[in-house]
């Protein structure tokens, strides 16, 4: 049908003709500037240079040339917003609010040219651009606006981290940048951020329209550039936080990158989110749902579903019905606003969409596709589903990033968990059923950090976004994706540990009496063993090793832990797992107490023990052991109060935060304090439902072995906590490398710190690792909130509802 | 279940007759095609007569195995209007098929024979003459669906319309609220065929829904589709008195099972009339009913439909959801009076180039 088809044509085919969006002002805003942009720097545009070309891929046109983010344009942009960084900080809440909301009625008064920017720039629909984009960014100030106004009221104790670096994908060019921007300039941060090299002109847009409203210098710059710019500003060395959303492959070599350096991080990655469909569900709703889900911005969506799990009985006739619906889609001119589908972002990405699905066809899983046939002019793929998909298939476990849907098949509601959890992803699910029963059951079981229920792609600034697993770390959205560019107050500055590398250990061959004893009542030997899955072990490697007290005296040994003792305790853990994290809140806390009592009960012998192995005095020895119980209090306190949230999302429905214990957590000590550090860190890990494997005090350890009968007469079940004693570093390597420990928290020395960071990213562990002192002793620094956090994370449920 | 007989003649994108084997169609990007925009265009098919459903005996498996999420369907509702739009001569041709799917109404306690007399003589000739020629249209013929009216004046529409095939259709079976003794409901759809009314549309007794009587239901309007005879009957299910989306679901199938030639939402009295999610519910039941009997029941949204920009959006439901079959009058029909003029004036405009006025519109 063409231009010129006669009403009378028309009125017999009733086909839809076209119904194109104008690019009229869109190309009036690039030829405004000539076709080329320089950085947004400290205010100022700079001189074009070094530029590359930036292209429509719906038409494969040139639509400008951007410059290539040199290292003198980070320094200068990072100098900028270090510059920028007091005053803007300096502000009242309210200043900052209202910059946001000059900000959010900014991108609201220029939405349309936004979307039509936006659209010829990515390749994605108008319709998207125009409805769900750009509203969202608007939706992102705004409510970014009032946590800049509360700010002080609800985070006290809090400021922001100072200048953050921010790196962005390709797929929600302008969205992305608002969840970056928006909360880090609530929290009183200045910015420096760079666009995917694909998509950056409405970031550039986006810069002029925060320079038309007059937000100050510097403080937010806008640099251009591919990987190479993102490098310097990930390594640059004056950036304190970078957020980065992309590829699982990239953000592991910026946890790398940054290990060590102080830099705090926030990942949002990849992932493989399944798509679960029970018999009970409404199949043409879920239809919908699964255009939603991976045909949305061509499946190029960190979050689609492009897992199927369809249960068994209905699953053939889902897959007619998608069929049958996939043959109505259409695919065009992006700006048509009559199309469903856009064009892909780039010639590479198309590349590795056609790959991938030839070698599904090849391994042998069967590809429907629809009968029409996409445009030639740009970058287009259509919508594709796989059957006969099976788990060990290359398309069922790699991202794809593409309009690919692979469909598999489960029989009960358990596989359906497991088939859905078995990835190393954990970024979203959707899940579809009639029953709330099942529903709010597999929910919590999904490891991800986004439930949709009976809906999919649902997204709102109120209720943070991110991942569990190798998704990344971090939310967007909400208080939960504030607290990512907000720090503690520390009075006086943060001092470090003083933690030194230990001493060559010493040999184990005792060549005089240890303990006082005489010929006729030798010492009974009462060397402890390691504290594995309820039991006390031997070491694997058969050695031990002495501790000596304050004057190099034996005070006692400790068993050697190492690799092979980690695994043992890991896979304790992990069996106990699952029951603790779904142990009620109150069961814990009484178990918690417990081990207060207990511990309470033997008080001289854990004051003398920490006396005799550190010569403090006896009071403050005592002062330590109150310490500790007191606190093993505070977390039975917790344990039943930490609760989640229930956001408030515009939908007819609710956004269930709940904080979700990491999973198994590998926990090293600080070297002082041996009872307190050990129970200040394993209390609150233990409370909020993870299993812990513990690497206690490295030179005076022998309170965290008393501490292994506590445990056993305090009803706490075999594997919660298990305790590896021996070299603090060799053994948190182990942890920090070991893919089955999901989160990793170190109290050490700054190359410990490195390490620990280093070694995470094998598989995107969470990480609390410093060698910063705390005063264990105190409150605010050695107890509350902040701990809970760092042993959580939230999981958002949108459920929702209506008959 | 009966056998599929009707499926050729209105299959739509069975698979296995549009889709060659994928492996032989990849790699895609490098066919051509004449036109820009890809997307399911189904051949013009010759408009079969359609064989007409006759029931099936009542299913109750298929009633109460039904689930329609009432929130995903909003959604997707909500995106119909804004995933498709039609412009130029693409939405003039559009509007003109819409005129052909009119069902011209007026069920008024006031109404006599001289306005019933006026709504015919504008069902016989829809479009200004100018209109018509300038949009090339003078061979089309056009003329609306039917015209719509109360018993007592199917005779008074009858006459009007002597000499064109525009069928008058009678709401019998006491309109709009269902209540009246069965017999007597009975015995006004006799007299309303008797009078010449070739289209019934019957009103069922919501009470049968909101207390899960199925057989009920479904022996009342067995019972109506019966008293029809020849008449083609549209089952008119009250949908804004239903409560839930699951029971106008569970309705739609029960009325399909008893012999519905049509489902229709409303009879424009209840406080809801038509929406898209009724519409996309009741559409995605008759593809159900269509897929497992062969049978093709037609859909009418009725009552608040009174723009052009709203009745194009229940056409691209019914385009998408059933394809292009169910754009046609013996399986389309949209309840309205108002939408007529709304519809000349967005075609006067696609002439002129200029906003129409009503008041230039012959009224109805």
């Amino acid at each position: 049908m063409n231009d010129m088809s006669s009403v009378a044509e028309i009125f017999e085919s009733l086909e839809y003709g076209p119904a194109p969006e104008s690019d009229k002002d869109a190309l009036a805003w690039l030829s405004k500037h000539e076709h080329v942009f320089g950085h947004f720097i400290g205010g100022r545009w700079t001189q074009p240079a070094e530029t590359f070309d930036v292209f429509n891929p719906a038409t494969r046109e040139s639509l400008a040339r951007v410059s290539q983010g040199t290292a003198r344009d980070v320094n200068a942009a990072v100098a900028a917003a270090r510059a920028a960084l007091p005053s803007w900080r300096g502000l009242t809440p309210h200043a900052r609010a209202r910059w946001l909301y000059a900000l959010a009625r900014g991108v609201q008064k220029h939405s349309r040219l936004l979307a039509v920017l936006e659209s010829m720039d990515n390749g994605k629909s108008i319709r998207e651009t125009r409805d769900i984009d750009i509203p969202l960014v608007a939706r992102h100030f705004y409510h970014h606006a009032g946590w800049a106004q509360l700010l002080d009221a609800e985070f006290p104790g809090y400021h922001g981290v100072g200048v953050v670096g921010q790196i962005i994908p390709w797929n929600f060019p302008l969205l992305m940048l608002a969840w970056k921007v928006a909360p880090a300039l609530a929290a009183g941060c200045t910015i420096v951020i760079k666009p995917a090299e694909f998509t950056p002109l409405t970031a550039l847009l986006f810069a002029e329209l925060a320079a038309d409203i007059g937000l100050p210098p510097g403080v937010l710059n806008v640099l251009t550039g591919d990987g190479e710019t993102g490098k310097l500003i990930v390594d640059h060395p004056d950036v304190d936080k970078i957020a980065f959303t992309g590829s699982t492959e990239v953000g592991r070599a910026i946890r790398r990158a940054t290990a060590g350096s102080g830099k705090r991080l926030s990942l949002e990655l990849g992932g493989k989110s399944p798509f679960i469909v029970y018999d009970d569900a409404d199949l043409d709703s879920v239809v919908e749902g699964v255009v939603d889900a991976i045909w949305f911005n061509q499946g190029q969506v960190c979050c689609a579903g492009s897992r199927l799990l369809a249960q068994e009985g209905i699953a053939l006739k889902l897959e007619a019905k998608l069929r049958a619906r996939m043959e109505k889609l259409r695919i065009g001119p992006p700006l048509d606003k009559a199309v469903d589908m856009g064009a892909i972002v780039a010639p590479v990405q198309l590349e590795r969409i056609r790959a991938l699905v030839r070698q599904g066809v090849d391994e042998g899983a069967r590809m429907w596709q629809p009968s029409w046939a996409c445009p030639t002019e740009g970058y287009f793929y259509p919508p594709t589903l796989f059957t006969d998909v099976s788990p060990s298939s290359t398309i069922a476990q790699v991202e794809i990033f593409g309009p690919v849907l692979v469909s598999m098949t489960f029989r009960t509601p358990e596989e359906s968990v497991a088939l859905a959890n078995n990835t190393p992803y954990g970024l979203a699910a959707s899940l579809w059923t009639e029953s709330i029963n099942l529903a709010l059951d597999i929910a919590p079981q999904l490891k991800c950090g986004v439930v949709w229920v009976n809906s999919t792609n649902l997204f709102d600034a109120a209720a943070g976004f991110g991942g569990y697993r190798e998704s990344g770390f971090g939310r967007e959205g909400g208080r939960e994706g504030l607290y990512e560019y907000l720090t503690r107050d520390v009075g006086g500055g943060m001092r470090d540990t003083g933690e030194q590398p230990p001493a060559t250990r010493h040999s184990p061959v005792v060549t005089h009496p240890q303990y006082p004893g005489t010929a006729n009542s030798p010492p009974i030997d009462r060397t402890p063993k390691l504290f594995i899955g309820g039991k006390q072990a031997r070491p694997d490697s058969g050695y031990t090793r002495r501790i000596l007290g304050p004057n190099g005296e034996i005070v006692g040994e400790a068993g050697e832990g190492n690799r092979k003792d980690i695994r043992n305790a890991v896979e304790a853990a992990h069996a106990a797992y699952k029951a603790w994290s779904k142990a009620a809140g109150h069961n814990r806390a009484q178990i918690l107490y417990y081990i207060a009592e207990n511990l309470a009960s033997r008080s001289a012998e854990f004051a003398n023990r920490i006396q005799l192995m550190t010569g403090r005095d006896p009071d403050d020895a005592n002062r330590e052991l109150e310490a500790a119980v007191s606190r093993l209090f505070t977390y039975g306190a917790w344990a039943d109060k930490y609760d989640g949230a229930v956001h408030s999302v515009p939908i007819r429905g609710v956004a269930i935060a709940m904080n979700e214990p990491i999973g198994v957590l590998g926990i090293t000590c600080p070297n002082e304090l041996p009872l307190l550090g050990f129970v200040s860190l394993v209390a609150p890990a233990i409370a909020t439902g993870n299993t812990v494997v513990v690497v206690p005090s490295e030179p005076h350890p022998l309170s965290a072995t008393d501490f292994y009968s506590v445990l056993e007469t305090s009803d706490v079940p075999a594997g919660v906590v298990n305790i590896v004693t021996g070299g603090k570093d060799a053994l948190s390597t182990v942890m920090s490398e070991h893919d089955d420990v999901e989160g990793m928290w170190y109290f050490g020395r700054a190359e410990g710190v490195k390490a620990v960071e280093y070694a995470s990213a094998s598989n995107m562990k969470r990480t609390w690792a410093t060698a910063h002192a705390r005063d264990w002793f105190d409150a605010g620094d050695g107890e509350g909130r902040e701990f809970l956090r760092q042993a959580t994370q939230v999981k958002n449920i949108w459920v929702p509802y209506g008959e | 279940m009966s056998a599929k007989r009707n499926l050729e003649t209105i299959s739509t994108s069975s698979s296995n007759s549009v889709a060659p084997s994928a492996a032989a169609r990849e790699p895609r990007a490098t066919q051509t095609r004449p036109t820009l925009v890809a997307g399911a265009t189904e051949d013009i098919k010759p408009v079969s007569h359609l064989e007409r459903n006759p029931g099936v005996p009542l299913d109750l498996d298929a009633v109460r195995s039904i689930h329609v999420n009432r929130s995903a369907v909003e959604r997707r509702a909500a995106t119909i209007p804004t995933r498709r739009t039609v412009k130029k001569q693409w939405q003039a041709a559009w509007l003109l098929r819409a005129v052909t799917l009119i069902d011209l109404t007026t069920l008024a306690g006031d109404d006599t024979p001289g306005n019933v007399r006026r709504l015919c003589a504008k069902a016989r000739r829809p479009l200004r003459d100018d209109l018509e020629r300038s949009l090339g249209l003078t061979e089309l013929g056009l003329q609306v669906g039917a015209v719509c009216v109360y018993h007592a004046l199917v005779r008074t529409a009858v006459d009007a319309l002597a000499g064109t095939s525009v069928p008058v259709a009678a709401v019998s079976a006491g309109f709009p609220a269902g209540l009246s003794p069965v017999e007597q409901r009975l015995d006004e759809i006799r007299a309303s065929v008797a009078d010449g009314a070739r289209e019934i549309d019957i009103v069922i007794t919501r009470a049968h829904v909101l207390t899960g009587n199925w057989q009920a239901l479904y022996d009342e309007v067995r019972a109506f589709r019966d008293a029809c005879g020849d008449a083609h009957m549209k089952a008119i299910l009250a949908t804004g008195e239903l409560a839930t989306l699951n029971n106008v679901a569970r309705a739609s199938v029960v009325a399909m099972q008893a012999g519905a030639d049509f489902i229709k939402t409303s009879t424009g009295k209840e406080g809801i009339n038509a929406t898209l999610s009724f519409a996309l519910v009741m559409a995605r039941m008759i593809r159900e009913y269509r897929d497992q009997t062969g049978y093709a029941v037609g859909f009418k949204p009725a009552g608040g439909i009174r723009s052009a920009k709203s009745v194009l959006e229940y056409m691209y439901l019914m385009k998408d959801e059933l394809g292009d079959r169910w754009l046609r009058p013996d399986l389309f029909r949209i309840g309205a009076s108002a939408l007529l003029t709304d519809i000349e004036r967005q075609l006067e405009h696609f002439v002129t180039g200029r906003y129409a006025a009503s008041h230039r519109m012959p009224m109805p």
